[in-house]
């Protein structure tokens, strides 16, 4: 009857000590994948060469492999903790910020921040993520309103209106750079499939702050998380006031997607992915999945973005290549594990 | 039939569907009285299932009030709320993987704190509520691998780790067979009767509600046409009118029991 690999409950109730297990483990191989991209790249340079002082190692490790690294880790954790609230709040198994366009829609706030030379004018506030936020949530709002049928949020409906507003909006992207042949966006095609940048750590800190506050506030909301996801009167009729909660909850989300997507651009499938194989290892308890799902998207991100540098060397590869050749066969397995299933309107 | 203080009460009920041209109830008073079993039935469209939703708090009337315990509904937080008042509506599709016992620990969750995890008194709620619907061996499982009738034991047991005063129930033994629906309706029996839980169900089973409900509560086009004991109740010219069935009421030879036999055009 269920989709998911599991035949048997994955481990029982949550428990402090499963929960504190999970965390641990998952921190630690973070930590493993960073030292590990920190160490490989086309140049030879390694860990050891850092170690022996070299100003060529420092600097290739330092200011390029690591501020990239840690870029990546900050957005996948917030595209898989995004992914994890838009799953269940929307009910939907393959909900993911870009599938849903939301990536899209902070694309193109990002990119019409950029073109109104808003970044120049304003230069110390964050007016790309601002405005990207505004487009995330400004197309939740708009696919919400458009795939609610008889007071319910059909599915594939929705569905059918991310993917179709995505497109729009990537379109609308080459159209108004074709338009104005803008020199400085060079590079945009690279950004518009997702790829992480060598930003600053000050640009750094700043997202991964906005990031690591967004997902602290959406793990507050694990247990209602459950209860929503159990049904929309279920949750009413357990005390959770569902319409006040999910619009929180999609703005959170949307917050965190936009903060990444204004540096990174959209990035694909990892909201879909990461929550899926969280859920397999740990359980469906959002109480732990959403800090899980953080952590195995920082994980996944990380170590595609190692992938996309190293693989092809010295060519390097946009990440969001990697993740869409991983995301796209894995969307449709899991569209064909659950076709004709009772539980999907 | 009226034989305690009411612990639920609709007052002058008033709610349209969104979009609907009419309303559906105008002006409906109800008052449940508390360690009740009351047994709402009626056609399909007679608003069973929104008066249901009305009494249970997941709808907000038009006009008019529901009253928990003397509280008005419109002024009691959700939490206080579902403390107090358990539902069961039809099964929502299950998206992940929940094992039956965390289930049943969602019942709790009106009783914990922010960021708690259950704690030990949750789990003997919840499992006690499981031992009450005989599913004691079962919480290990995921609950898409259950039976329905299985599946449909453990949302009670949701309800009942709530520790509710009130359970409201939507059509609880639609799609079981006859040894599950009896099994569910000895739960209920049980648990009015020892517990004195009040307990409301719909039910499109009238044999089953008029055995086990001291009280029937018949709907039709959004007013109440009959309330009374099912003897009273079922009557083969209110069937006939509602229903627009033939029917004939034999007796129970056992419990007294109105039965209601149905005539077709085979004899």
């Amino acid at each position: 009857m269920n989709f998911h690999l599991p035949r048997r409950a994955a481990a029982g109730p949550l428990t402090w000590k499963r929960l504190a297990a999970a965390l641990s483990l998952l921190v630690l191989a973070l930590l493993l994948t960073l030292l590990i991209g920190a160490g490989v790249g086309s140049s030879g340079l390694g860990l050891t060469d850092l170690m022996q002082r070299s100003d060529d190692a420092a600097i290739m490790i330092l200011r390029l492999r690591l501020p990239r690294l840690l870029l990546a880790a900050i957005a996948g954790a917030a595209l898989g903790a995004a992914g994890a609230v838009f799953q269940a709040v929307l009910r939907n198994p393959l909900a993911d910020p870009y599938i849903l366009g939301v990536s899209g829609g902070a694309a193109l706030g990002a990119f019409a921040a950029t073109v109104a030379g808003l970044p120049a004018l304003l230069p110390y506030l964050p007016v790309r993520q601002t405005s990207a936020f505004v487009g995330a949530v400004l197309t939740v709002a708009f696919i919400f309103a458009l795939s609610r049928v008889g007071g319910r949020l059909a599915s594939y409906p929705m569905l059918l209106i991310g993917v179709v507003t995505n497109t729009v909006y990537l379109a609308l992207i080459l159209f108004i750079e074709t338009l104005i042949e803008l020199t400085r966006l060079h590079g945009l095609r690279l950004w518009m499939i997702g790829s992480i940048p060598v930003e600053p750590y000050p640009v750094i800190a700043s997202v991964g702050a906005v990031t690591l506050l967004g997902i602290a506030a959406i793990g507050l909301f694990g247990r209602d998380l459950n209860l929503i996801s159990a049904g929309e009167d279920t949750a009413r009729s357990l005390g959770v006031g569902v319409e006040r909660t999910r619009a929180l909850l999609v703005v959170l989300g949307s917050l965190v997607t936009a903060a990444v997507v204004s540096v990174t651009g959209p990035v694909g499938f990892v909201g879909l992915i990461v929550p899926h194989v969280a859920r397999i290892l740990f359980g469906p308890d959002h109480r732990l999945l959403v800090p899980a799902a953080a952590l195995t998207g920082a994980i996944f991100l990380a170590a595609s973005d190692t992938v996309a540098r190293t693989v092809m060397a010295p060519t390097e590869l946009p990440v969001g290549v990697i993740t869409a050749l991983c995301g796209g066969p894995f969307f449709f397995w899991i569209y064909r594990r659950q076709r004709g299933r009772t539980y999907f309107e | 039939m009226n034989d305690g203080p009411p612990v639920l009460e609709a007052r002058d009920l008033r709610y349209r569907h969104p979009g609907a041209p009419a309303a559906l109830f105008d002006g409906l008073s109800l008052s449940v009285a508390a360690g009740s079993f009351v047994g709402l039935i009626g056609p399909n469209g007679s608003g069973k299932t929104t008066l249901l939703k009305l009494l249970a708090g997941l709808l907000r009337p038009g006009g008019g009030e529901v009253r928990l315990e003397g509280q008005s509904m419109a002024t009691l937080p959700p939490r206080s709320r579902a403390r107090r008042i358990a539902t069961v509506l039809p099964e929502s599709p299950l998206l992940f993987n929940f094992s039956v016992l965390e289930i049943v620990l969602m019942g709790r969750a009106p009783r914990l704190g922010l960021l708690g995890l259950e704690r030990p008194e949750d789990f003997a709620a919840a499992r006690a509520a499981l031992c009450a619907v005989d599913l004691a061996g079962r919480e290990d499982r995921p609950i898409q691998e259950l039976s329905s009738g299985e599946r449909q034991r453990a949302l009670i047991a949701r309800a009942l780790a709530q520790e509710p005063r009130v359970l409201l129930l939507d059509e609880p033994t639609a799609f079981l067979d006859m040894k599950h629906a009896l099994a569910i309706y000895e739960i209920l029996d049980r648990l009015s009767r020892e517990q004195g839980l009040t307990v409301m169900a719909v039910s499109h089973d009238l044999n089953l509600a008029a055995r086990y409900a001291s009280r029937l509560v018949l709907l039709h086009l959004g007013r109440r046409v009959a309330d009374g004991s099912p003897g009273d109740v079922l009557t083969p010219d209110r069937i006939r009118e509602v229903y627009e069935t033939e029917a004939e009421v034999a007796r129970d030879p056992a419990s007294g029991a109105p039965l209601v036999l149905p005539r077709g055009s085979r004899r």
